[in-house]
């Protein structure tokens, strides 16, 4: 058994708006997208037209510089609409439903009897192939190399993050055999990352790695940083439990199986629970059921920090589990940052007193709380990092463009979601994920 | 039900809404746009909302760890400007009372606050307005920084030539507020030290009224002249236990502050209850106060011990504006170093180097200014070797 990695630098957000765990309800998709957006540095290629029918497991787009990475349906149905934004970029294939679900048949098998090239092929075919990011900078993972290992994180710490033991508890099997698969696959080394007890504790064929402390030790990103660290030319694979176990329910059952259960979380909404949905599931459809908008909602794909703002008629993302609802935050406070004690805004920092109640979970708005300056109070973001690199002069070359520097103060460990805490406490009001998102960019457009 | 408070607000919202295209692009005073713009936010927090990356935000902004440091920083100036009054009326031979001694302390150092908010901020609105950003509020402790570090008697346009210099060389062009090497206020003291040396040195610039009783001949209210005797210089100007003796300075009286010196540099408690707020709400780091007391206190044996001055080390921690130093500027958190490992190196010279100077150049025996400015100066370096070095050994043990 390996040693406790102990992080005492984070932030746990206090967030109101757990999912409590019960699911309410299953809901019947009627409209899924799958959306290009999703997959970092991805340019799509269309492999249907609107009207074309589809089954579940059916391509709808591929990987234009890796035709052989397809995108698949999630359900069986009719290609309903495909969305473009500006100069026609490619931003969602939708499918409405079959009230009968069907599913393309893969050739099923466990993974010990498959070898490495037919577990690929099957993982390529079948669409989840896109669940394997590739670090550095996050892309979907490139068939043709050999990662130095693979990284899973088995705990999450995301503000109201959904419950892995909850929500895939049952499902130890699929893990196994996705596990199984993607070790095969890689041909690397399957490493897994816990905290405190955990169902996943008897996972074979993995290094199981235990970590403690706030978010974001449970990112994966952090967690390859204390273990195996990316230097210059390395690439590793990360894959979520989630993902591992659509992956164990193709080779098992022989069909793409994305459903999953999606925790329902932020203030202000009647319920936070969890509803049994599927990849792609749109957001407008739990309305139904549920509850009526707050005309003043932020609908986010994934937690707080670093998720996708969808819109009223988004859609869940591929690799989440977790829908977060958000108040707009467009108010003016009269003399808010003059206001000595202000007990219903949360800080991490001393400068308020909310540290005086570390129990109270907050309603927490997407007000900024204040205007945009330069780099000021530049060591409040050291204490919630619990990385070795130095964010403020990583941010730096990132808005400089300079890649030497960028390389120098670590691009290659991280992605923009590890930098979150710094974002939420920045008084700079800098937007740090999109800076480090940009300076990836510019990586890829350099590098690769 | 609106309380009173929303109520107040909403009325107030609605005469900025009302005001607000009369400055925008178009109205009738678009020039003036970065000044209503900073008034506006300095009375409500702008409603905007996040765009990109995280959703939510912390509540804190640059404004609320501003005024922290203000509020830090009011202890020395109330005692300051007591001790104005006190220095005066004893200079005087006067009898003045507590009030008495407060009152002329006010009326001598609002003008050097006005001279220097006037004109810093004069500066950082047109600055803000050509660059087409918000006003930063960076000017907002160096403002209040430069008066408590600069003698009373120094003259008004000396000061406001200062102020523009230290804004204008030492912080616009680097790009504002975050973007400066120097930190701006002690900038400013050293503009006055180099370019007007008989204003800023000598004894007769640190008691209020002195300057002008010996140039004009004629004082505060009464007429009375100087006090037999009387010396007006710093304790640093002759920091011998003779020399203090003479003064009749005790260690007391240093750590108390009823001393002659800049405005707010002399009273080391009312820094430390600033240095204790700063701590406690995180602002400033507690690594860079305490290495340089650190470094001040090995200097300061070492010079007693091999006999270069006879004052035990810790003198060196009440005397001259080491104290203010140290809590309040060498913490810049712009100009100070930004990693854990460095502040310790950067704080510990800063100490160092502030009392080496005062031991061994005797033409100038305040060390702290010239200490900070230099070491900020290299703060760039100490974070560069820091990183280097920390980057490596931690790598290595994965190799």
């Amino acid at each position: 058994m390996s040693n406790v990695i102990k992080l005492r630098k984070g932030l746990d957000l206090p967030l109101k708006g757990q999912a409590e765990k019960k699911v309410v309800t299953e809901i019947k998709p009627d409209i899924v997208a799958i959306k290009p957006t999703d997959f970092k540095g991805l340019t799509p290629k269309l492999t249907v037209k609107e009207g074309d029918s589809v089954k579940a497991g059916s391509p709808l787009f591929a990987d234009k510089m890796h035709p052989d990475i397809l995108f698949t349906s999630p359900v069986s149905g009719k290609v309903e609409k495909v969305i473009r934004g500006e100069k026609r970029k490619l931003l969602a294939v939708t499918v409405k439903a079959d009230a009968e679900q069907k599913y393309e048949n893969f050739k099923a098998g466990n993974p010990a009897d498959l070898s490495a090239g037919q577990i690929k092929s099957l993982l390529l075919q079948s669409g989840l192939w896109a669940s394997l990011i590739q670090r550095p900078y996050g892309i979907v993972a490139n068939p043709d190399t050999t990662p130095k290992a693979v990284f899973v994180s088995g705990f999450n710490t995301a503000p109201n993050a959904a419950d892995i033991e909850f929500t895939l508890g049952d499902q130890l099997e699929f893990i196994q055999a996705g596990i199984d698969a993607i070790a095969k696959v890689s041909g690397a080394k399957v490493h897994l990352s816990l905290c405190g007890k955990s169902f996943l504790e008897g996972c074979k064929n993995v290094e199981i790695h235990r970590f403690e402390g706030k978010h974001p030790a449970g990112n994966v990103g952090i967690q390859i940083h204390h273990i195996s660290p990316i230097r210059k030319g390395e690439t590793v694979w990360t894959v979520s439990p989630l993902m591992l176990a659509a992956i164990g329910k193709l080779l098992l059952n022989g069909k793409l199986d994305l459903s999953r259960l999606v925790a329902l979380t932020g203030p202000d909404i009647p319920q936070n629970c969890y509803v049994k949905g599927i990849a792609g599931m749109k957001v407008k459809e739990l309305g139904k059921l549920l509850w009526v908008w707050k005309a003043d909602t932020r609908f986010v794909s994934g937690d707080a920090l670093s998720g996708t703002s969808i819109g009223e008629d988004g859609f869940l993302g591929f690799r989440d589990d977790q829908f977060t609802f958000l108040l707009e935050g467009d108010y003016n406070e009269m003399f808010g940052w003059a206001n000595p004690i202000r007990s219903k805004q949360f800080s991490a920092s001393h400068a308020y007193f909310s540290w005086l109640c570390p129990r109270k979970r907050y309603k927490i708005d997407t007000n900024l709380h204040g205007g945009v300056r330069a780099f000021m109070f530049n060591t409040v973001y050291t204490d919630v990092l619990p990385m070795h690199i130095f964010p403020v002069h990583l941010c730096k070359a990132c808005m400089a463009g300079d890649i030497d520097k960028m390389e120098k103060y670590g691009i290659y460990e991280v992605l923009p979601e590890d930098l979150a805490t710094c974002e939420f406490v920045c008084p700079s009001k800098i937007e740090w994920q999109d800076t480090i998102s940009k300076g990836i960019d510019l990586m890829l457009k350099e590098m690769v | 039900m609106r309380t009173k408070i929303q109520i107040i607000s909403d009325t107030l919202l609605g005469i900025v809404d009302k005001v607000k295209p009369t400055f925008s692009e178009g109205g009738k005073l678009p020039w003036l746009h970065s000044t209503f713009d900073a008034f506006e936010t300095f009375m409500f927090v702008p409603n905007t909302t996040t765009k990109k990356g995280s959703h939510i935000r912390d509540c804190v902004d640059c404004k609320r760890l501003l005024i922290i440091v203000v509020l830090a920083l009011l202890p020395a100036f109330c005692f300051g400007t007591w001790n104005i009054g006190d220095q005066h009326s004893i200079a005087f031979g006067l009898d003045y009372g507590f009030w008495q001694k407060v009152g002329y302390g006010l009326l001598r150092i609002i003008p050097l606050f006005l001279v220097s908010y006037i004109v810093g901020l004069g500066i950082e609105f047109a600055g803000a307005q050509i660059k087409g950003e918000e006003v930063s509020e960076g000017y907002l402790v160096t403002g209040f920084l430069i008066p408590l570090i600069v003698p009373v008697d120094v003259p008004l346009w000396t000061l406001a030539i200062a102020v523009a210099f230290a804004v204008i060389i030492g912080k616009e062009v680097f790009g504002g507020s975050g973007m400066n090497i120097w930190n701006p206020a002690l900038l400013a003291r050293a503009f006055l030290f180099f370019s007007y040396p008989t204003k800023m040195s000598g004894d007769a610039v640190w008691t209020g009224g002195v300057s002008r009783y010996l140039s004009e001949g004629t004082c505060w209210f009464q007429g009375n002249g100087l006090v037999d005797g009387w010396s007006g210089a710093t304790p640093l100007a002759n920091a011998t236990v003779q020399g203090f003796a003479d003064q009749g300075i005790t260690a007391w009286n240093l750590f108390l502050g009823n001393v002659g010196g800049a405005v707010g540099e002399t009273s080391v408690i009312a820094i430390l209850i600033g240095a204790v707020i700063l701590i406690a709400t995180g602002i400033a780091s507690w690594k860079i106060m305490v290495s340089s007391v650190a470094g001040a206190l090995a200097i300061g044996y070492i010079g007693y011990f091999t006999g270069v001055t006879d004052l035990p080390g810790w003198y060196q921690l009440l005397m001259g504006g080491f104290a203010f130093g140290t809590v309040f500027m060498a913490t810049d958190p712009v100009t100070s170093a930004q990693t854990e490992c460095g502040k310790w190196i950067y704080g510990f010279l800063i100490g160092a180097l502030c009392v080496t100077i005062r031991l061994f150049n005797p033409g100038y025996p305040e060390g702290m200014m010239l200490a900070i400015l230099f070491m900020n100066m290299f703060a760039p370096l100490i974070d560069h070797i820091v990183i280097e070095v920390s980057t490596k050994r931690y790598y290595k043990k994965f190799a």
